[in-house]
This record gives C-alpha cells, sequence and structure tokens, in this order.
C-alpha cells in the first residue's frame, strides 16, 4: 500500500498546513493515546507522571510529531530515512509495533478536530497511508 | 457485564442526542469506504463506488451510513446489556452478510474521525475515552457470534 505521487503531495500540502499547529496535536495525540489505550502506559514507567495531558507526556508528544514531520521530507524513502530511528525502536525502544497503528489513530483524531474541514476523506487515506509507511520503516530492523 | 460510570452514560447519551444520524452517518460511511476501499467489497449491489467523489454523492451509501448508525442506538438503549442485544445482529453479520469482523472496528475509527470533526475541541480527552470504549463493546459484542 505504497503512496502514489498524489498521495504524497497530499500528504506534504496538508502537513504544511498544519505547521503551525503540529506541536499541538503531537502533544494531545499522545496524551489521548494513553488516556484511551492505557496499555500504552507500559512504555512510560520511567516517568513520574504518565497521565494524559502531564508535561512528560506532552513534551513526549511534541517530539513524536517532530520526527513524524521529518520522515514528511524524507517520504520518497522513509526505509533509508529512518534507519537510526528504527535501530533505536528496534534495539533500545521496542515499541510492540500495534502501538504504533493505535497513536497513528490518535494523531488522525486531533487532526481532524484542528483541521475538521482540510482532513477530507482523500486527505485522511492519504495520510493513514504513510502513516502506516512511517509505522513499517520504524519497524523494518525488528527482526 | 461492562461497567458504566455515571460519567460515562451522561457522554455517551450526549453524543447521541445531538448527533445528526444522516450526516455522521454518511460522512462515516463514505469515509470508511474511501479510507479502507477492500470494505467496498460488501457494497456491490449499491451502484457507482468508483472513486471519492461518487462514493460522496452515492445516495444509496448515505441511506445505508444512517441505517448503520441508528442500529448503535440499540447499543445505546441497553448499555448493560451490549453483548446480548446485538447477538442476532452478530449472527447476521456473520452467517448472511458475511463481514468480517476487523471491518467494524474500521467503521468504529471513521465514526470517531467524523464525530472529532463534527465536535473540535468538544470531543475532549474523556469525552473520546468513553467513546472509544462504548465503540468497543459495540465491536466485540458484534463480532461474537462468529462462528
Amino acid at each position: 500500500m505504497s503512496l502514489s505521487a498524489k498521495q504524497k503531495a497530499t500528504v506534504k500540502d496538508f502537513f504544511g498546513k498544519m505547521s503551525t499547529r503540529s506541536d499541538d496535536i503531537g502533544a494531545e495525540a499522545l496524551s489521548r493515546l494513553v488516556a484511551v489505550y492505557p496499555q500504552t502506559k507500559s512504555y512510560f514507567s520511567h516517568w513520574k507522571d504518565a497521565s494524559p495531558g502531564s508535561a512528560p507526556v506532552r513534551k513526549h508528544g511534541i517530539t513524536i510529531m517532530g520526527g513524524v514531520y521529518d520522515a514528511v521530507g524524507k517520504i520518497d524513502d522513509l526505509k533509508a530515512g529512518l534507519l537510526s530511528l528504527s535501530e533505536l525502536h528496534a534495539f533500545m525502544l521496542r515499541v510492540d509495533p500495534v502501538n504504533f497503528k493505535l497513536l497513528a489513530h490518535c494523531m488522525l483524531v486531533c487532526m481532524s478536530m484542528v483541521f475538521p474541514e482540510e482532513f477530507t476523506p482523500q486527505v485522511h487515506v492519504a495520510v493513514d497511508k504513510f502513516l502506516a509507511q512511517l509505522a513499517l520503516a520504524l519497524c523494518e530492523k525488528y527482526r | 457485564m461492562v461497567e458504566w460510570t455515571d460519567s460515562e452514560r451522561a457522554i455517551i447519551n450526549s453524543i447521541f442526542s445531538t448527533l445528526d444520524y444522516e450526516e455522521i452517518g454518511r460522512k462515516s460511511l463514505c469515509r470508511c469506504l474511501i479510507v479502507y476501499p477492500w470494505t467496498q467489497r460488501y457494497f456491490g449491489a449499491f451502484g457507482n463506488l468508483y472513486n471519492a467523489e461518487t462514493i460522496m454523492a452515492n445516495p444509496l451509501i448515505a441511506a445505508h451510513g444512517t441505517k448503520i448508525l441508528h442500529g448503535l442506538d440499540r447499543a445505546l438503549k441497553n448499555m448493560d446489556d451490549i453483548k446480548n442485544t446485538y447477538a442476532e445482529l452478530s449472527l447476521l453479520h456473520s452467517d448472511k452478510l458475511h463481514v468480517d469482523p476487523d471491518n467494524f472496528r474500521l467503521l468504529a475509527d471513521c465514526l470517531t474521525v467524523v464525530i472529532a470533526a463534527k465536535m473540535g475541541t468538544g470531543f475532549t480527552v474523556e469525552t473520546q475515552v468513553a467513546w472509544q470504549k462504548f465503540l468497543s463493546v459495540v465491536v466485540s459484542a458484534l463480532g461474537r457470534q462468529y462462528h
């Protein structure tokens, strides 16, 4: 399910539009992940406070969204572009891949909330595919 | 049996009380067919699903979206026994419609995105938690009678 040229353009365009709100959306998405899917907090047991809306969660959500934006720039070769991030996730973080889907869903919900007009079904499918490809690239070194 | 707090019941009821079934039903089903095109396999008799534009203009799809959303009314009215409320519908989806139960989750996710767009900041974290719980119970109940 690789992205067509048109879908890549759609992704770049939408993320461009989103850039002024990207920190908010990133922070909000991770907050919603730990709230809606509490089992994901298991990866953050080293934080004093992993509750939704807490400072470490918001900060980390912003970090993750930064990584997603970086990936937009590497959309033509995610596997190569995300090699070191993949090694990090494979050998150090070892996040179960199912969680990438859960976070992607929370990101889509936040995008939809903040950009109800722009987040059309066509934009939704392109962004969903992109996030899925991103997750695949992150899992590349897992086994 | 699923336990619901008063707050969760209030949130779910509130969402449904202001819901435009036609608008949200149509948008959710259309979005599902566009974002997860393999779901179109169940709609061979629904006419033109050629691309996103034709899907969104298709009146049969719009009507079916409304029907599906009204199907959720049953869960709303029987929140303390969604499992048994949907036993018959589950069998229908399994034996007659032959729908892969993973599709329930896909549609539920699209419904969430559409409702989030509608409610904006009103779709708070607390709201999403309750809503997701409700949909998870519905999805589980619909898949329960598959054999």
